[in-house]
């Protein structure tokens, strides 16, 4: 079966109409199927349809995300409350331990993701794994860092990476790789970012899942969810009405 | 050519890029495309490298793989070259 393959952090400024369909464009020629651009909580409806529209028309399906960095469990919990139901995927990026804690075992996280930089910050080890396979929450690595960083910086950087996808792996956490870029020219092709994946131990199949099949499923599944009829996992609503 | 071995050996070492036998084929202007030569078990370190490049010449720039083939009279179809 052909791969879908989507980006689900393309940093898009959607203030700016032209860069917009510059990237979308160039997205959908370079072979991606679905995008997904993190918002802020206030954008409202209309700028979404407007942005899902530029997304149409180039070719592409687009989803709505949020990025959430949030400093307390408690924070967490009021943010996901709130914006849950606004947003199609919600990502944590997770600062402190108890929030990463919290992050992998609430199902209402879709994407968990660490400090690329702060190597003191990366909490995923093989507790928050097993907390994240049990709540279907994915790891995202996105790879703007493995191209904008160079000598020790990238070294240091894979050798974690290296050692969160081995960790990952074992617990059959989904990763997630995407692109965290902003500027067109920093935006490779799926199978250019499936190639970049390698460099952190994944093999050839499990690196293109991470660009087509997983975040595929994530879209798939809150689509679900957020759709009318849905009532819990696994039941919907078929059929109202007196004659049921 | 220089960008690409650059690239590979910044991500692979010296070792690694000995082991990609990577040779230019050729390479049109116009188009601005190339054909390249690598072992086949090292097509994914070649393709890794090329999207690892982010300037050229001092300016920036991005490196996409068009077509992967066997032989270079295949890959000529491919690209309509």
């Amino acid at each position: 079966m052909k791969r879908v393959f989507a980006d689900l952090h393309l940093r898009l400024n959607v203030k700016d109409p032209a860069g917009t369909l510059r990237i979308t464009n160039k997205a959908a020629n370079i072979g991606y199927r679905l995008i997904a651009v993190p918002l802020a909580p206030e954008t409202r409806m209309e700028e979404v349809a407007k942005l899902r529209e530029v997304c149409k028309e180039a070719g592409l399906d687009f989803a709505s995300r949020i990025d959430l960095r949030p400093r307390t469990v408690n924070e967490l919990m009021l943010r996901l409350r709130r914006l849950r139901r606004k947003f199609e995927i919600i990502s944590v990026a997770c600062e402190n331990k108890q929030v990463a804690r919290q992050a992998a075992k609430d199902r209402r996280v879709d994407l968990v993701s660490f400090p690329l930089l702060d190597f003191r910050y990366r909490f995923f080890d093989r507790a928050e794994a097993e907390l994240a396979s049990n709540s279907l929450a994915a790891l995202e690595i996105d790879v703007k860092p493995l191209l904008v960083l160079e000598g020790p910086a990238r070294v240091r950087l894979l050798s974690s990476l290296r050692r969160e996808a081995e960790v990952a792996m074992k617990s059959h956490v989904p990763i997630v790789v995407s692109s965290g870029v902003a500027a067109e020219m920093l935006l490779r092709k799926p199978r250019e970012m499936a190639a970049l994946a390698f460099l952190f131990g994944l093999d050839e199949d499990y690196a293109l899942d991470a660009v087509s099949q997983n975040p595929g499923a994530i879209v798939k599944r809150n689509r679900e969810k957020l759709g009318s009829g849905f009532l819990a996992p696994g039941i919907r609503v078929v059929k109202e009405g007196k004659d049921c | 050519m220089y960008a690409v071995w650059d690239a590979v050996v910044k991500l692979y070492g010296e070792y690694g890029a000995s082991l990609t036998s990577l040779t230019l084929i050729d390479y049109d202007l116009e188009r601005k495309t190339s054909i390249l030569r690598t072992s086949l078990v090292t097509v994914n370190m070649v393709r890794a490298s090329l999207a690892s490049i982010t300037s050229l010449a001092g300016a920036d720039a991005a490196v996409h793989v068009l077509a992967v083939s066997g032989t270079t009279k295949a890959l000529r179809k491919k690209l309509k070259w």
